[in-house]
């Protein structure tokens, strides 16, 4: 075989989420009354960048085999402290920036120190310290409001050069400074490795534990960078439960649809971004063709659930029975 | 003996898991420049004492001195660092890891905090071409390679740590033919290189063929360390089982096989890998499979066992048509059928429950009524079984996980006697176990034959052909090249099949 096919092999599934995320797309587009402009593209990618930032942090934490159900939480929480501390002059909102974002990662450490040291399940774990985020959020905002950089706010959900959404422009930077450097590295391999099988990961002395570390810290960072997004585009601070736990499920469809395997150990962030963007494309098309907005989360769930099918349309043709469990 | 130094000392080594002493003050010299064998049946205590050189374990009491200096490893990671390595019977590949990744995984080359996937290639392709195995891709998945490349793979990630002393834990158990006489060559080059290598396995002819020096172990203790080739086999094995060596194999059955073949196929085919395959079992029969690893033995079992989709041909089960689609289906009472698959860890075993759950599993319909278990009724068939087979259990409450490689096998054989079964597949059940318990089921299989069950067997190991098979079907290609019957049953005649060469080719 030729190098090619080895790198295709290996990245097939994440070929597989941009492709889907093309054609659906290309479907949307095609459709949409406005046509192929800056506009819808801009819409689409400010709506879609904020999932894509906790698809990425649920990715992070998945491919060492484990799950967090508190990245919605972490971008509630991220939201409230932003709608507080990132205000005012330019030196205080990068001030309030870094406490977002070390706010972020504090939630992941905790989860990681939990689920590493504790010896719990990441999804009670997780579960458990979502709600006290949860909790925290809503002491620092019993009822919606604060404000936000607006500045800042405009310059980060606009148009770069005059025709590429800003978000864009953040989730490829956010790429470039986390996932690339993080992929590459040594604690990015144990933690596949971790993810793929822990015992031959520990027998082989990778840092395992400093790798699902790592994950669950980058993962909390990754959310909150999610809830600074979420403060530029509403410019308040709220603690909405519903709107946290429909991001936490939200991510992980995204990431499923984006080629990670639930089992650890395979799949990329990069993957989980464009499930991430396929699953709000999902959701949009629906606009397009004019339904009933009420038909929206049954359409939702049935177009999931087709997409979601399509990758094991592999089983049909395994014609040894024991190749159906991993 | 050479007069230097021993490269790594271990004295006075005891290891105790729970109540239960697993290695009792156990020395060893290993010294560099020479292949040391350790020999002793499964539970002997030769896990374990790796498992301490290798940092895996650490011992309650007695030291290790490496190179004169004493030496206590924390982790695996810190034994590699002092140069001690190991490759291990139960693999330790990521699956979803690229073949060069595996290889260099402890240390991949970094550049600015990034692994560098250059020169990780060059150590990679490096440590494939000293293994003897450049024909595999170092991108390739591992979880793409047959189990046999992977165990290639697994010594050349050990060769690329630079050992000192590379330990070989059955390190050729999934071996083909051709790569064990490379794996081989390995060995013999990094002993004239001055490494201490250490080596274990159940396979007699390769420690004759390997080691310099041998020890044997035997219930956690050390029995004897004597230089290879001063003792005969039979001599070694009786210091391993401890008791006088007799004919390993029972003698066979004469009963007269009459009326329909319990089991019986008729072309049967599935997907390229068999090809039009009629044989069949009389009740009281062993048959044995034979030919070389890999020629589709393990297919045939479960296209029989209904575990295959897509098969075509004829079944007959006492003479009848039956058509057998899922081994849910197999083991009812009308098909009587049981199969002892092959890797008792995954395919055999729920490893984390209790023996006793174990035991009971292929067989719950016979000790409940209406879906609501009899536990008197349980507790009864499960000690019937331990007894029955041997099994050496302190409680059947613990997990199965607890015993040892070869009373697990044990286990996994009773599962289905419980059942009660007609016809019984057996998959390489032997592979990795002691000679005693070896001898155990070889005994066993000829008194369920002798009872009027069927036995269809695949065996890597010859010499349990030749000893137990009343008749062997010889497959080469996914097809049977040759069937041999009675005193026919040579060695070779079954090397000469296996090759699919006709016999005379042999003996030039």
């Amino acid at each position: 075989m030729v190098e090619w096919r080895y790198w295709f092999a290996e990245n097939r599934n994440t070929l597989l989420a941009v492709l889907m995320f093309v054609v659906m797309f290309a479907i949307y587009a095609g459709n949409h009354p406005a046509g192929f402009t800056a506009n819808v593209v801009q819409t689409a990618a400010n709506k879609a960048t904020l999932l894509a930032f906790v698809a990425m942090a649920q990715a992070l934490v998945i491919i060492t085999s484990g799950i967090d159900l508190s990245v919605g939480m972490v971008l509630t929480l991220a939201n409230c402290v932003a709608s507080w501390i990132v205000v005012g002059t330019g030196l205080e909102t990068t001030l309030g920036i870094l406490g977002v974002l070390a706010t972020g990662a504090l939630c992941g450490a905790v989860n990681g120190l939990i689920v590493i040291f504790g010896r719990l399940q990441p999804i009670v774990t997780t579960i458990a310290t979502g709600a006290m985020f949860y909790g925290i959020a809503l002491f620092l905002r019993p009822f919606p409001g604060g404000s936000v950089n607006e500045t800042l706010a405009d310059f980060m959900t606009g148009k770069a050069f005059g025709f590429f959404p800003m978000s864009f422009v953040a989730l490829g930077a956010v790429v470039l400074a986390i996932w690339v450097p993080y992929s590459r590295s040594v604690i990015g391999r144990a933690a596949y490795a971790a993810g793929s099988s822990e015992s031959a990961a520990y027998m082989s002395g990778m840092p395992v534990k400093l790798a699902k570390f790592t994950a669950y810290v980058l993962s909390g960072l990754l959310a909150a960078i999610g809830g600074l997004y979420l403060t530029f585009f509403s410019y308040t601070g709220e603690a909405a439960y519903a709107s946290g736990n429909t991001y936490t499920l939200f991510s992980i469809a995204a990431v499923v649809l984006g080629g990670v395997s639930l089992m650890g150990g395979r799949g990329s962030a990069i993957g989980a971004i464009f499930g991430a963007l396929a699953f709000r494309t999902i959701g949009d098309l629906l606009f397009v063709f004019d339904f009933d907005p009420l038909w929206q989360p049954l359409f939702q769930g049935v177009v999931l659930l087709f997409a979601v099918s399509i990758s094991a349309f592999g089983l049909f043709r395994v014609r040894n029975k024991l190749d159906w469990f991993p | 003996m050479s007069q230097q130094q021993p490269l790594l000392t271990m004295k006075g080594i005891t290891k105790r898991y729970g109540g239960v002493l697993a290695l009792s003050n156990a020395d060893l010299e290993i010294m560099p420049g020479r292949i040391h064998a350790v020999l002793g049946e499964n539970g002997a205590g030769k896990s374990t004492l790796i498992k301490v050189m290798a940092g895996v374990v650490k011992p309650d009491e007695g030291h290790m001195a490496l190179a004169g200096h004493d030496v206590s490893f924390a982790t695996p990671a810190a034994a590699n660092a002092a140069g001690i390595v190991c490759v291990f019977q139960e693999l330790s590949l990521i699956p979803d890891l690229s073949v060069a990744d595996n290889i260099v995984i402890s240390q991949p080359p970094t550049r600015a905090g990034v692994i560098n996937r250059a020169e990780q290639r060059r150590i990679a392709e490096q440590a494939l071409a000293d293994a003897g195995a450049s024909d595999i891709h170092p991108s390739a998945l591992v979880r793409d390679l047959p189990l046999s490349r992977r165990q290639i793979v697994e010594i050349a990630k050990a060769l690329a740590r630079k050992p000192k002393v590379l330990i070989l834990d059955e390190a050729t158990s999934a071996l083909t033919a051709t790569d064990v006489q490379k794996v081989f060559a390995v060995i013999k080059r990094l002993r004239n290189e001055g490494k201490a290598i250490v080596y274990i396995s159940h396979r007699m002819h390769e420690i004759a063929e390997l080691a310099d020096d041998c020890t044997v172990f035997r219930n956690g203790r050390k029995i004897s360390t004597f230089t290879a080739g001063s003792k005969t086999d039979s001599e070694v094995v009786e210091l391993m089982i401890g008791r006088e060596y007799k004919n390993v194999f029972p003698p066979k059955g004469n009963v007269a096989l009459t009326g329909a073949p319990a089991i019986a196929c008729r072309h049967l085919s599935w997907a390229g890998r068999l090809n039009d395959i009629s044989l069949s079992v009389h009740p009281g029969e062993v048959v044995g499979l034979g030919g070389l690893d890999g020629q589709g033995q393990r297919e045939l079992l479960l296209a029989l066992f209904g575990v295959l989709r897509g098969v075509s041909g004829k079944v007959e089960r006492d003479g009848l048509p039956t058509s057998i689609r899922d081994p849910s289906r197999a083991r009812l009472p009308q098909s009587g059928m049981a199969l002892i698959p092959e890797d008792r860890k995954t395919e055999g075993l729920m490893l984390p429950m209790s023996i006793g759950d174990n035991l009971c599993f292929s067989a719950l319909d016979r000790v409940s009524s209406r879906g609501v278990l009899d536990r008197g009724a349980v507790a009864r068939k499960i000690q019937e079984m331990i007894d029955l087979l041997q099994i050496k259990v302190a409680s059947p409450d613990l997990p199965v996980s607890s015993l040892s490689g070869g009373n697990q096998q044990k286990v996994v054989i009773a599962k289905w006697l419980m059942n009660e079964p007609r016809v019984v597949l057996l998959n390489d059940p032997t592979r990795g176990i002691d000679v005693g318990t070896k001898q155990e089921i070889y005994a066993l299989l000829r008194r369920l034959a002798d009872s009027g069950v069927a036995i269809l067997f695949y065996s890597t190991d010859y010499d349990e052909l030749i000893g137990c098979c009343d008749r062997v079907m010889v497959m080469y290609g996914g097809a049977i090249v040759r069937e041999l019957a009675g005193e026919a049953i040579t060695e070779h005649a079954l090397v000469a099949s296996a090759l699919n060469i006709n016999e005379g080719a042999v003996h030039g």
